[in-house]
């Protein structure tokens, strides 16, 4: 009960913190039909402003400023990156981000050095919030859920209930009409681009001190975010949000089965040995296999339901 | 894919043009093969500084036969197939001498390498100093006679360390986490065979294979830990697999002793600070504490050299490795590996841990073992702190390097000298 609860409360962060960066790829892809190679690399350049400036005024201005650098660097790529490059298609934008994102990484080794930055968690919230039986709960985590549900609910209310939330949800769908009633389509897609880019920016404010912040940590989490989008349908904030809280759990409940395909064939009468063919594949636990597990299911997914969960476009 | 070719070769071709441009040609170039880059870049630039500050003692003296040593250090991203492309570029650059010890499989991998081109070219053989990859393999089965081991094997550490733990009554609950490489399965295999051996009473209620280098929360294994009820944990996790999973087992409240081979890397003590004191335990050839004007002498020298905070004198390993390899030179008026690593066999060394011999027949470094546990500085027995945390290694037990040596199936052709 213990493990249950407290696992569920860790998965539950973590699938949260998935969401706030794959809900700013999932709109970006719906509105501009582009796969941001780069929206890790977002993350990331959050993490790592959070850090430099938590150094300088501290790490609650920092929480506010990184956001909003990272959405300037947004604004700029989509200004003069993306709409330079989107007369040539769909494949030139893709080669574009993709660049980009090595470039980010590049330039993050030149900053900051290859080596891990200390990005420390602030001593106001390094404490433990409450205890679940006898587990304590660290407060940064309850403050990461916070976060994220803050900006979950700002971001619901951002797009139903705001005027400019009304323009971007009819750009999605029909970009001409909204053009002709006069309102700046293109202007429109900058704000999301760097919308999105600020929600990845504050994922990484909040998750580079929880976690590590590197250079390597837009590729360990890049691909993650991409099985989250695919899973929950490309360009569906909801299914996003799905998606996230069930990789999230898979990731994290995984860790604590010790089971292998022998104790499977041991139900069912099959005796194995040491000796038996393959064996070192059957001994392999979900434990061990919990990091592959995601792109499992995004290949099951994209075989039984191309569209996702809740995607509406084919494949 | 392209992405990573070209990044890959531009690196290439940026380390190649600093190695063809800081070298020279006479000087005794010391090729450094280390993860640069990647999660484990910070512990592969602790070991450069190390490198660094034992070449820059001996050229201060004037070098060895005259010739200075150099320092080339090689990106191997922590990757065994990265390690093996180095090794083609420092052979290619005429490079004779390595050194490499983050990463058992890295080594591993580069240890065969190493033995294919030896043999395919005995005139330009290349001696490989292994100063911290521990797996048992490497001086057994699989090992080879350019390949010399300075730190102490899988083997002997958990030897030294479940003798220790043996006599610990409070422990019942034993739980093993470890990375899931050569390493770290000979570190899972070792400590379950040789505890239960001992304490057949202690329960081993846990034994968990993670992924190396990509598990950046290590909140779910703690949660399992607990749920395990296990009083103790035993570890051979490095780099930031250790100082994370430390960070996440103070974050749970965690009350288990850890039981570990590398809390005392850089990274660590800061993470745990006073919550570690009494309960984080390591097993290692050296610490700061160890006792004697040498030791001490060593750590003030290098705090000198490298004043930050971040920095601390910690791998004896590279200085016995660097002064065995200029001291065989002298003996031998030799830079030729060969000549050199017939002389280091069974070479006597006077480190600061105490009296230590390389063993001729598998080649690896006999010397004391220490266990010790993290506790405040004060001054005196704990005189050094790590990291300027205000905490510091205190010793439990002492095993004196002939206890420490363990029988070898190595069976290594030796060339003719």
């Amino acid at each position: 009960m213990e493990f249950f609860l407290v696992t569920l409360l860790n998965s539950l962060s973590y699938g949260l913190l998935l969401f706030m960066l794959s809900s700013g790829l999932t709109l970006i892809f719906s509105m501009m039909g582009v796969l941001n190679f780069a929206h890790a690399s977002f993350y990331m350049l959050g993490a790592y402003f959070a850090f430099q400036t938590s150094q300088a005024i501290g790490f609650w201005p920092a929480l506010v400023v990184a956001p909003i650098a990272v959405a300037a660097l947004g604004a700029i790529t989509e200004r003069y990156g993306l709409r330079t490059v989107h007369k040539y298609g769909h494949v030139a934008e893709l080669l574009f981000t993709f660049g980009l994102a090595y470039i980010i990484e590049e330039i993050v080794h030149l900053i900051w050095g290859r080596a891990p930055v200390e990005y420390k968690i602030p001593a106001v919230l390094d404490f433990s919030a409450f205890s679940i039986f006898s587990t304590q709960y660290p407060a940064y985590r309850v403050f990461m859920m916070l976060v994220s549900v803050g900006m979950l609910i700002a971001l619901y209310f951002a797009l139903t209930r705001t005027r400019i939330g009304l323009i971007i949800q009819a750009s999605l769908t029909h970009p001409d009409m909204v053009e002709s009633l006069g309102h700046n389509v293109p202007r429109v897609f900058m704000t999301v681009f760097a919308g999105g880019a600020a929600l990845a920016g504050l994922a990484g404010v909040i998750g580079g001190n929880a976690f590590v912040t590197e250079p390597g940590m837009a590729a360990s989490v890049g691909t993650i975010v991409f099985v989250v989008v695919v899973f929950g349908g490309m360009g569906s904030l909801a299914g996003a949000f799905v998606a996230s809280l069930v990789i999230g759990a898979v990731q994290t409940f995984s860790v604590g089965f010790d089971y292998s395909l022998l104790n499977l064939f041991a139900l069912l009468g099959i005796e194995t040995s040491a000796d038996s063919a393959w064996y070192d594949l059957w001994k392999v636990t979900i434990s061990q296999a919990g990091p592959v597990l995601p792109y499992i299911l995004m290949v099951l997914m994209l075989i039984f339901r191309p569209k996702g969960l809740m995607g509406t476009r084919e494949g | 894919m392209i992405g990573q070719y070209i990044r890959g070769s531009a690196i290439a071709a940026a380390l190649f043009a600093v190695g063809m441009g800081a070298a020279s040609a006479n000087t005794v170039k010391i090729a450094y093969l280390e993860g640069l880059s990647g999660p484990f870049a910070n512990v592969g630039e602790v070991g450069l500084r190390h490198l660094q500050f034992a070449a820059d003692r001996i050229n201060a003296k004037g070098g060895v036969l005259g010739q200075k040593i150099e320092v080339i250090p090689f990106d191997t991203k922590t990757s065994p197939q990265e390690a093996q492309l180095v090794f083609k570029q420092l052979v290619d650059q005429g490079i004779r001498y390595m050194m490499q010890g983050n990463g058992s499989a890295v080594a591993i991998a580069l240890s065969e390498a190493l033995g294919k081109h030896n043999s395919r070219e005995p005139e330009k053989t290349v001696l490989y100093m292994n100063y911290g990859a521990v797996d048992p393999s490497l001086t057994n089965d699989k090992c080879n006679f350019y390949h010399f081991r300075f730190d102490a094997d899988v083997d002997m550490k958990m030897q030294a360390l479940t003798t220790y733990m043996a006599q610990q009554k409070d422990i019942t609950k034993v739980y093993l986490i470890n990375q899931d490489y050569a390493f770290g399965q000979s570190v899972a295999k070792a400590g379950r065979a040789m505890l239960t051996k001992k304490r057949p009473d202690i329960q081993i209620v846990g034994d968990d294979l993670h992924p190396l280098g990509k598990i950046k929360d290590f909140a779910p294994y703690v949660a399992k830990i607990k749920a395990s009820g296990a009083d103790a944990v035993i570890s051979g996790n490095w780099g930031n697999d250790i100082a994370l999973l430390i960070k996440a087992a103070k974050d749970a409240g965690l009350k288990a002793k850890f039981y570990t081979y590398y809390a005392g890397g850089l990274g660590t003590p800061p993470v745990i600070g006073e919550a570690g004191v009494g309960n984080l335990k390591q097993v290692t050839v050296f610490h700061s504490n160890i006792g004697g004007s040498g030791a001490a002498a060593e750590v003030e020298a290098y705090r000198k050299r490298f004043p930050d905070s971040k920095d601390d004198f910690y791998w004896t390993t590279i200085m016995t490795a660097v002064d065995m390899l200029t001291r065989a030179m002298e003996q031998t008026k030799s830079t030729d590996p060969t000549k050199v690593a017939l002389a280091m066999e069974n070479m006597k060394a006077t480190q600061v841990t105490g009296e230590a011999y390389m063993r001729p027949e598998n080649h690896q470094l006999v010397q004391p073992i220490f266990v010790s546990t993290f506790s405040k500085a004060n001054g005196k027995d704990v005189k050094f702190d790590v990291e300027r945390t205000g905490f510091g290694f205190q010793t439990d037990a002492r095993i004196e390097a002939k206890d420490t040596v363990l029988p070898t199936t190595c069976k290594f052709q030796r060339p003719k000298g």
